[in-house]
């Protein structure tokens, strides 16, 4: 569903992305780990187009997206859950799911979507009049979540759900992620620090290094490697 | 003489919060002063009268013509002058503003010559006496369509899809791309409505005063800026709260104090804001992003 090929990034004149490639299969889910700086971010910001690559092509089901702008982007099915949630603070949280709703036009769907929404989110329902700016670091993160659930994406892009969150959140994050990937079959590519959780949930991972990949393969696989256990899983 | 300086201070309050919309429109999605807004005002006053002397019109089909080239010359001078700096910084785009403004206010009298023209646009003008109060048709005129379209420019922002775009693309551009809102589209359509507010409020001084000249914008932009500030740069609400308290406090100050001083009591009053509470009547604090 997602190939990318050789992509460099630059920030002015710091390379972030030294030719990276990587590759997404419809219903998967795959986890980009590694140390901050490593341009696992900077990664999911040049394929929803937030950042041009100097170099490479992303596509997307056989569609080039490199030089897309992120509007028609998110227009093609992607979601992005952007690192600290990105949710518009001076909007109600209604206001905010709606957004994530933008580019759809049947109201019969997002009207069965948004009880969905709230049936799996009950604390985003209780708020829903609030302005987004008054929730705490959980419910914001599921907020952002359900945000993106509203757009129907075929692919989601997750930045650092566990970001801030207590370790029982956490888990309920991890829960509702798998269950979109399982039961929904929303295709979804994950950025996380929290390597053992993101190995743990996802089919498939790549663990990067200052702006490439040095590892790859199936998640359990990695999980036994020697040099992954003591880098990133601390045993 | 209380009562009717309140009523004159208060009809062209209303202007100056009819321009301080588009200083607070275009400030709250892309942290710019918009300089160029009162001489855009300025075009969109002359554009109505020349429509008018052109087309021999009635003037109420006029306005709206003049009011939508006006949205486009908006729309212009964000394409050209200010979508290229997008992203620079704060410095540049203010002296690409100031260049602009002085571009318009040029251009201005290169076309309509530097006199002041008379508005003739065939507005018969009469007086009503209410006790020692007199109010003219025109004053109600501007006041009614100030509390209107102040009224649906309010609603249109709070409760359509595109109005909640448009905030969305003020707290945050990039996760409004993220949304699949062309945040270009917004940017360009909030220009629009900004300069065709600017240039109802251009049409209306203009036969308030029955005078237009080229560099008009400069000081009905500077104290709707002042407005602006005064209510809190990037709030609506505080836009039209702060027209209508510049416009009364000048009409009372000009009356009461010395009518010489009418445009000290604007910057005063914004030098006081400045000092006491940066952040105006209305407005948040806005914590830097890192």
């Amino acid at each position: 569903m997602l190939e990318i090929h050789e992509l460099h990034v630059k920030y002015g004149v710091i390379p972030a992305l030294h030719g990276i490639s990587l590759s997404v299969k419809e219903g998967e889910m795959v986890s980009l780990i590694g140390a901050n700086g490593a341009g696992k971010s900077t990664t999911l910001r040049a394929i929803s187009g937030i950042v041009r690559p100097t170099e490479g092509y992303i596509t997307l089901c056989g569609q080039e997206i490199t030089s897309m702008g992120a509007h028609k982007i998110a227009g093609l099915g992607v979601a992005h859950v952007p690192e600290g949630r990105g949710v518009f603070p001076n909007l109600t949280v209604m206001e905010n799911l709606s957004l994530g709703a933008y580019l759809r036009k049947n109201k019969l769907e997002i009207a069965e979507d948004a009880e969905w929404v709230f049936e799996v989110f009950p604390r985003i329902y209780e708020r829903k009049k609030q302005l987004a700016g008054t929730l705490s670091g959980g419910e914001l993160q599921m907020l952002a979540i359900a945000r993106a659930m509203m757009a129907r994406p075929r692919l989601l892009l997750l930045d650092e759900p566990s970001m801030g969150l207590s370790p029982i959140l956490v888990e309920e994050v991890f829960r509702m992620v798998c269950e979109l990937n399982h039961d929904r079959g929303v295709t979804i590519l994950l950025v996380e620090q929290n390597a053992r959780m993101a190995l743990t949930v996802s089919d498939r991972a790549y663990v990067m290094e200052t702006g490439e990949i040095v590892a790859s393969g199936v998640s359990q696989e990695l999980m036994q490697r020697d040099e992954i256990r003591r880098a990133y899983l601390g045993a | 003489m209380f009562l009717q300086q309140l009523v004159n201070g208060l009809t062209i309050g209303g202007i100056y919060a009819l321009i301080a919309i588009g200083y607070s429109l275009v400030y709250g999605i892309l942290r710019i002063v918009n300089f160029a807004h009162g001489d855009i005002f300025m075009m969109g006053s002359f554009f109505g009268l020349i429509i008018s002397k052109a087309s021999g019109l009635s003037f109420l089909v006029v306005a709206p013509i003049a009011m939508a080239c006006t949205g486009m010359l908006g729309m212009l001078v964000e394409r050209l002058a200010y979508r290229p700096l997008r992203g620079a910084d704060s410095m540049s785009v203010l002296i690409c503003a100031m260049g602009v403004s002085t571009l318009l206010a040029n251009l201005a009298q290169l076309i309509f010559g530097t006199q002041t023209h008379l508005y003739s646009v065939g507005f018969q003008l009469r007086h009503f006496q209410f006790g020692s109060v007199s109010i003219t048709n025109l004053q109600f005129i501007m006041v009614i369509i100030t509390v209107v379209s102040l009224t649906i420019l309010l609603a249109f922002v709070k409760k359509t899809k595109f109005g909640i775009a448009m905030r969305a693309t003020s707290n945050n551009l990039t996760t409004a791309k993220m949304m699949g809102i062309n945040t270009n589209i917004v940017i360009s359509i909030t220009f629009a409505i900004g300069s065709m507010l600017a240039s109802g409020a251009g049409m209306m001084v203009g036969m308030y005063y029955d005078a237009v000249f080229p560099t008009m914008g400069f000081s009905y932009g500077i104290k709707a800026f002042a407005a602006a500030v005064l209510g809190g740069i990037g709030s609506l609400p505080g836009a039209m709260l702060g027209g209508l308290t510049i416009g009364v406090v000048e009409s009372l100050g000009s009356a009461y104090l010395s009518s010489g001083y009418r445009n000290a009591f604007a910057f005063g009053i914004m030098i006081i804001v400045l000092i006491l509470k940066p952040t105006g009547i209305m407005g948040k604090v806005v914590r830097e992003k890192v």
